[in-house]
């Protein structure tokens, strides 16, 4: 049997004029994307709401202890809070090329910006970690073996809370971040995105540049504040 | 296809990644001058700007429909709502005496 014509049977007229990745309940592919683009943004207004709850807490608890606040920004690193601000940045360019690859539709530089932004990724959680490490030695940590040398240590223990809450509840968006790129450059590897159709790597770019957002605001707060009042 | 499917070009890409590496650059350099009150007012004034910037081109909301645009602005309005109300309570404790 030839192949040349299709079997109507199981090949509907409508499979021939819909592009390809269009789901059934939209019109056209530009529907589809404005719809997904919605979407997301719908649940990042969700997530501001999300974080808003710790940066209300934030502002309350430094307005009833702005010295102990001060006290404990000055026990951060400020020059590895600021590499790892340069690093998302970096991670938030890397992201948005990646989807820049994929409305131009070239595949493989798709795939080479999504590790490049995992890589970064990674560097910043890796010296967050070693962050995290210097606060534990030094009993910084809140809990039963909280340590610190100096007045107001009710308060700056009220700091490391936020602390650890807020850069821990960012730091666990960046791993579920990386966990779905790594699946969606393995999705864009085997050809799955089109122009037309990279509502994942749109999608998860505005995940990422959120999450770099959050940041934005965390640096501030968490690691600037005291500098001027040493 | 509707105006938010525009590329935007590597240019403004760089450019915009460029004008965030100042801006942490300088919010590091304003928090060791002295200015009182006003270094949280320089500090946020600055995180505002680099989030305006990420929002803008990064995200891609300078094309976006006019709809995606409302549900932005009404995120960061319930956020200010909910700073705003909470605060006024924190704040006005004191009144009561």
């Amino acid at each position: 049997m030839s192949t040349a014509e299709p079997d109507a049977r199981t090949q509907p007229v409508a499979s021939k004029l819909r592009p390809w990745g269009l789901a059934h309940h939209f019109e056209s592919l530009s529907q589809q994307q404005d719809a997904s683009y919605f979407g997301m943004w719908i649940f990042l207004v969700q997530e501001i709401m999300f974080f808003g709850g710790l940066f209300t807490a934030y502002i309350v608890y430094r307005t009833a202890n702005p010295t102990a606040f001060a006290l404990g920004s000055d026990s951060l690193d400020l020059t590895l809070g600021a590499v790892n601000t340069a690093v998302l940045i970096g991670s938030s360019l890397t992201m948005a090329l990646a989807v820049w690859a994929a409305q131009t539709g070239r595949r493989r530089t798709i795939v080479v910006f999504i590790i490049l932004t995992i890589l970064l990724g990674g560097v910043f959680l890796g010296i967050k970690t070693v962050e995290y490490g210097h606060k534990w030695h030094e009993h910084h940590v809140p809990g039963p073996s909280f340590h610190w040398d100096g007045p107001e240590a009710r308060g700056v223990q009220m700091f490391f809370n936020l602390y650890f809450a807020m850069t821990g509840l960012h730091a666990l968006h960046m791993v579920v971040g990386m966990a779905i790129l790594a699946a969606v450059a393995v999705w864009a590897w085997r050809g799955a995105f089109t122009p037309g159709n990279h509502n994942l790597v749109e999608g998860l770019g505005l995940y990422w540049h959120f999450v770099d957002i959050v940041w934005i605001f965390l640096f501030p707060l968490l690691y600037l504040l005291g500098r001027h009042a040493g | 296809m509707s105006e938010r499917h525009h590329v935007t070009g590597l240019a403004v890409y760089l450019a915009v990644f460029l004008a965030l590496m100042v801006f942490t650059a300088v919010t590091v350099w304003a928090s060791f001058v002295h200015l009182g009150p006003f270094n949280d007012l320089v500090a946020m004034a600055i995180a505002f700007t680099k989030a305006t910037l990420v929002v803008l081109f990064f995200m891609q909301v300078r094309h976006a429909s006019r709809m995606a645009k409302i549900t932005v602005v009404a995120g960061f309005l319930w956020l200010a709502i909910l700073f705003g109300i909470t605060l006024t309570d924190y704040f006005s404790r004191g009144f009561l005496g």
